[in-house]
């Protein structure tokens, strides 16, 4: 994976695939303790024990697992990389929270990249779900929640493209006011792609 | 890009309820990002968001865009599937943004297979 914010939608479509209603994506930044940290949460059908035990472990997976895949274990590559670990909690019927912690300054924490477009990806695949993301740097957060979109829309589906715009933008725009994009992320229009 | 306030979703709303009105009925095409572990590895949020655009500045309401999980191609990623109603529903693989541009104008909107990107039929085999 290229930057964090594709680990983000990687791991959040397995909460899709877990049946999840709700996520909930939290990004903090807190420079003076050199800490990024990543967190999603779902309200998805969960994982027993002894399967949260290997979900790091790509060689144990098995077919029955596959909607865990190769996903966490890349995400908890890129944060031992970068100083950080990933740890994974989860309750069957509850939900799952997956949280990766990296060394911001660290020279192999790869950049944030396009978190907006991560948001849209998932309320392209899933239009009702309801998504709340957040991000704090320093005392600074930027706050969204679909459910505020749905209010003023209503009946006009979230997937609908001028929608999708609109929430891409905002969130670019909260985000850069903030200060949280990297210095090497680039946004959009570019068919950049390794 | 400027900023864009409440108002201007409310301003969207207006316009796209005038707009549902004049239309029933499902979909006249359908597009699948596929958006497995392989998937989004290989690109396939710019895919995605290049279909969006797509659409977006066609001002077509007859398209549908959604994603699905790993097509068991990992090899050939980023797909996409695009069904067109009434029609047998056509594999891309190995896309990239101007791919996808292109497929969105000539199969999407002009209805012409684009033969260059598509899955060969026949290709999957399981002879050893």
């Amino acid at each position: 994976m290229e930057d964090l914010s594709l680990h983000i939608l990687d791991v959040a479509e397995n909460s899709l695939r877990a049946g999840a209603r709700w996520i909930r994506i939290s990004i903090r930044e807190v420079l003076e303790q050199d800490l990024l940290e990543l967190t999603i949460e779902d309200d998805g059908k969960g994982m027993p024990p002894d399967l949260v035990r290997k979900v790091l472990d790509p060689f144990t997976t098995t077919k029955e697992d596959r909607r865990i895949g190769l996903g966490l274990p890349l995400l908890a590559d890129a944060a031992r990389e970068a100083g950080g670990e990933v740890t994974v909690e989860s309750k069957p019927d509850k939900g799952t929270r997956i949280r990766a912690t990296f060394r911001h300054g660290h020279i192999d924490r790869k950049p944030l990249g396009d978190v907006a477009s991560t948001v849209v990806s998932l309320l392209v695949a899933c239009p009702d779900l309801e998504l709340e993301f957040e991000h704090r740097r320093g005392e600074e957060a930027f706050r969204f929640d679909t459910r505020e979109v749905r209010r003023e829309i209503h009946p006009i589906p979230v997937n609908h493209p001028e929608v999708l715009h609109w929430i891409r933008s905002t969130i670019r725009g909260g985000l850069s006011r903030i200060g949280a994009v990297d210095k090497e992320t680039t946004h959009g229009g570019g068919s950049r792609e390794g | 890009m400027g900023k864009l306030s409440i108002e201007d979703l409310r301003r969207i709303k207006e316009r796209e309820m005038a707009r549902m009105s004049l239309r029933e009925g499902d979909h006249r095409a359908k597009i699948t990002v596929h958006m497995g572990t392989c998937g989004i590895a290989s690109g396939a949020r710019k895919i995605l968001e290049a279909f969006l655009e797509a659409v977006q500045a066609s001002g077509t309401t007859e398209v549908l865009i959604t994603q699905s999980g790993c097509a068991g191609l990992c090899n050939r990623e980023p797909m996409a599937t695009v069904e067109i109603r009434g029609e047998a529903p056509v594999k891309y693989v190995d896309l990239d943004p101007d791919k996808a541009r292109r497929i969105f104008q000539e199969h999407v909107m002009g209805g012409k297979v684009v033969e260059d990107y598509a899955l060969g039929r026949g290709s999957e085999t399981t002879a050893g």
